[in-house]
């Protein structure tokens, strides 16, 4: 085991799932370091938010990017050195309002980099605001008569733009969580995992998504578009979390 | 006053699709061959078909800073090429044109018909136009065909035909023929700004090249993807600028010495990142090909209108802004940006506009005077720090993939590790830190000739300017009666007050002369010296100054 902690202080809330996500890339990182993935040569960005702290707290190479830039940031620096293994972290607001353009085309051109959203459908830096995955009629202190907008489905559009793994976790499960950010890692290919969490000082999901949060059926076939596509929209009742697509492209990256 | 030379100019216009720009660039390559300064400047409107487009040439066996509008030879691929530009043409100037029977100074020539015989393209009859000119200008066909066996390679053949079927026709029939004046046997090479400046890019290293297409900045994409695997230079154009930026700075941190290039639009995208560039000390070429007007503005036609706002990113930190005025300063300056961003770590701003981009120039480019210049090598290992205070500002620079260095950036106020800080004790070191390094730019800056003075240097009548403007007015001092003399400045930020105010306090009369509407270096010059010129010439209507009457707007000012 590497030790992978940093001086930073960490100025998460007490209690935030951001520290399970930590936990998680940590494990993954070192489960990787064992099997011959060399410390050296792993790069994380990083957005602007809460999750964008994350790069202070693991003590490894990392860019902390502007807000929604993460994902252009991690392309450039996998194309200038291929033999990186680049992951971007980004938030909600992050990923999916300010920078979804670059979510688009890295998965149309099959960046070979890795996208982990913390998707906790609020803005939890700048305190409460509405994100593109609140759901409709959120209160927040930008809308404080509720929102009026539908929340969008990121990963339906990553699905259509050519992504080629496309994952949805939840925080809450650490060890699942783990299987689903390494594999995500280890794909050659553009691989994004949404990983759902609460955010407990502006919106307290953890109730919500203990009751509807469950696996996706033992033999779902990971190669099948169409049934993709249908399934990373069935959040109702149940909100199903696994591999939803996974297939193999040729890498933007290998063109050059 | 120097004594008037032997200029002379061809203009080739037509619709767009027509040809002429590619026609008249052939002639160039054939002018240049043999030897002359060649001068060409283009002209079309932002769109693919129709619309007038013309190109010019103007030659000379001196040198020649500008083109001119008086026209010795108008080739009409076109009928209202002749309406638009037949007034310009000298008292023996002539039009080539594809009509029924001569007439006056109209020399008519089967362009079409000669192309149909040939079975070949409506817009290879231009290469019959070409051939007509050789005859005119006693020039030997054998070298046109060498360019278009050079510029067409195996589908040069029709080319080739044609231009004997033009040459011969006017032999035939005794055109008058010019004589020339005998060139000066000088190899040089006919480079547009944006190509120079792009060569310079690669003799100083240029790994990585990320941009969004945007006029009159797309020809320096366009060339770099052309060459992209001999120089083995990774391009890439991506969704939008702001996405280019981004990439370009990541590609920068993995160790790549990487550019971008666009118009002001493209490039006020790119502001939040460049300022994280100038805070996470990360080196990056941006160059700002200018055009006219504001926003999409006249998206085809030149001016200087930027020089205010990229010398004014978001935040504080050492800006460094270059502004070549030619070809070969495009080149020069264009190294010379590459290892300053990497020697000092942070973004350069190279000033561009349309003008310089895509004029042509018969150039000699010294390639001796670029040499790669890298950044301060880290020691690496463990204890790696990538802000580490050091007294020159400068700290070591690692890469990722570096053994045991754990390299972090942050676009936040960060520690000397990278770590996001708010310490005000920090904040004020690092803001400190950034601006140490000022002292060794300006050291660096001080090898190359930042402050040019032209004309008779001894003159009390000083004429400012910098970019462009520079061919039309070293051409005007040749017409202008009192003695004057031209102080070109290349280096924007950080500006050599010291020079300049020696410089300018020499002067009874100091005339700004600008492609703008506010005298953006005017009020540059005031802000930094605390001087102020007397006069301003300034021109915002999309074109770019004219060098006689220029001289003729000056010779009234200094009566």
């Amino acid at each position: 085991m590497i030790d992978l902690n940093t001086q930073a202080k960490n100025t998460w809330c007490p209690g935030c799932t951001n520290f399970l996500i930590l936990s998680a890339f940590k494990n993954v990182l070192n489960e990787l370091f064992s099997t011959g993935l060399n410390k050296d040569n792993v790069v994380m960005t990083a957005g602007i938010g809460c999750h964008g702290k994350i790069a202070d707290y693991v003590n490894i190479n990392s860019f902390i990017s502007l807000h929604g830039r993460e994902v252009a940031t991690a392309t450039g620096i996998k194309l200038a050195n291929p033999k990186l293994t680049v992951v971007a972290f980004a938030g909600d607001g992050d990923a999916y309002a300010e920078g979804i353009e670059h979510l688009v085309h890295a998965a149309k051109r099959n960046s070979n980099i890795t996208l982990l959203v913390h998707n906790n459908q609020v803005f939890g830096l700048t305190t409460g605001q509405v994100t593109p995955t609140s759901v409709k009629g959120y209160k927040g202190r930008s809308t404080p008569f509720g929102s009026v907008e539908e929340p969008l489905n990121p990963l339906s559009v990553l699905l259509s733009s050519g992504a080629t793994f496309v994952a949805r976790t939840y925080a809450g499960n650490l060890q699942e969580m783990q299987v689903i950010m390494k594999k995500a890692i280890q794909h050659k290919g553009f691989s994004v995992v949404d990983i759902l969490q609460p955010c407990i000082s502006f919106k307290d999901t953890r109730e919500y998504f203990k009751e509807r949060v469950c696996e996706l059926e033992k033999n779902y076939p990971t190669d099948k578009l169409d049934m993709a596509l249908v399934e990373v929209r069935s959040n109702g009742d149940k909100i199903p979390c696994g591999i939803f697509y996974q297939v193999q492209k040729p890498i933007f990256e290998d063109s050059f | 006053m120097m004594k008037k030379q032997n200029i002379f100019s061809v203009l080739v216009g037509g619709a767009a699709g027509d040809g002429a720009r590619e026609a008249a660039a052939n002639l160039s390559r054939l002018l240049t061959n043999v030897g002359f300064e060649v001068i060409q400047t283009v002209e079309y409107p932002s769109l693919i078909r129709g619309g007038h487009n013309f190109a010019r040439v103007t030659f000379s066996d001196d040198k020649i800073h500008s083109d001119y509008e008086a026209l010795d030879i108008l080739v009409a691929l076109n009928k209202e090429t002749v309406d638009l530009h037949f007034k310009e043409l000298k008292k023996d100037g002539l039009v080539i044109f594809d009509c029924e029977k001569q007439d006056k100074k109209i020399i008519n020539l089967p362009l079409c018909a000669y192309a149909k015989e040939m079975g070949a393209p409506p817009i290879l009859r231009t290469a019959a136009a070409l051939g007509a000119i050789c005859w005119i200008l006693n020039l030997d066909l054998e070298e046109l065909n060498k360019i278009f066996k050079t510029v067409f390679k195996d589908k040069a053949e029709a080319n080739i035909k044609l231009s004997v079927k033009g040459y011969e026709n006017f032999k035939n029939r005794k055109i008058t023929q010019i004589k020339l004046p005998k060139p000066k046997k000088i190899i040089r090479k006919l480079v547009d700004g944006n190509e120079a400046f792009a060569e310079g890019l690669i003799k100083a290293g240029l790994e990585n090249y990320f941009a969004y297409p945007m006029t009159p900045s797309s020809s320096i994409l366009h060339f770099l993807a052309g060459k992209a695997h001999e120089y083995k230079i990774k391009v890439a154009q991506p969704e939008n600028e702001i996405a280019v930026i981004n990439m370009a700075l990541g590609s920068a941190y993995a160790g790549k010495r990487t550019a971008t290039a666009s118009t002001g639009g493209g490039f006020a995208l790119m502001l939040e990142a460049m300022a994280m560039a100038g805070m996470e000390e990360l080196p990056i070429v941006v160059a700002d090909s200018q055009r006219a007007g504001t926003s999409t503005g006249v998206a085809t036609r030149t001016g200087q209108g930027d020089l205010a706002f990229v010398r004014n990113l978001p935040g504080e930190f050492p800006q460094i802004v270059l502004a070549p005025g030619d070809q070969e300063e495009a080149y020069l300056l264009g190294g010379l940006s590459l290892n300053l961003a990497w020697q000092f770590q942070t973004p350069v701003v190279v000033l561009l506009d349309k003008l310089l981009s895509e004029n042509m120039s018969a150039c000699q480019l010294d390639d001796k005077k670029i040499k790669i210049i890298s950044s301060k090598p880290s020691k690496a290992g463990k204890k790696y720090q990538r802000y580490e205070f050091t007294d020159d500002g400068i700290s070591p620079l690692a890469f990722p993939g570096d053994k045991d260095a754990v390299v972090k950036v942050c676009s936040y106020e960060h520690d000397e590790k990278g770590y996001i800080t708010d310490s005000s004790e920090i904040t004020k070191a690092m803001c400190e830190k950034r601006f140490a390094k000022i002292k060794g730019i300006v050291k660096e800056l001080a090898k190359h000739e930042m402050i040019k003075v032209y004309g008779d240097t001894k003159s009390k009548n000083t004429l400012v300017f910098f970019g462009s403007t520079k061919g039309a007015i070293l051409e005007a001092l040749k017409y202008i009666k009192k003695p004057v003399r031209a102080v070109q400045i290349l280096c924007l930020e950080p500006l050599d007050t010291a020079q300049l105010k020696k410089i300018l306090k020499e002067s009874n009369r100091i005339i700004d002369i600008e492609n703008n509407y506010t005298g953006q270096l005017a009020n540059l010059i005031r802000e930094k010296t605390g001087i102020e010129v007397c006069k301003k010439i300034l021109r915002y209507d999309s074109f770019p100054f004219e060098p006689l009457s220029l001289a003729d707007t000056i010779n009234k000012i200094l009566k």
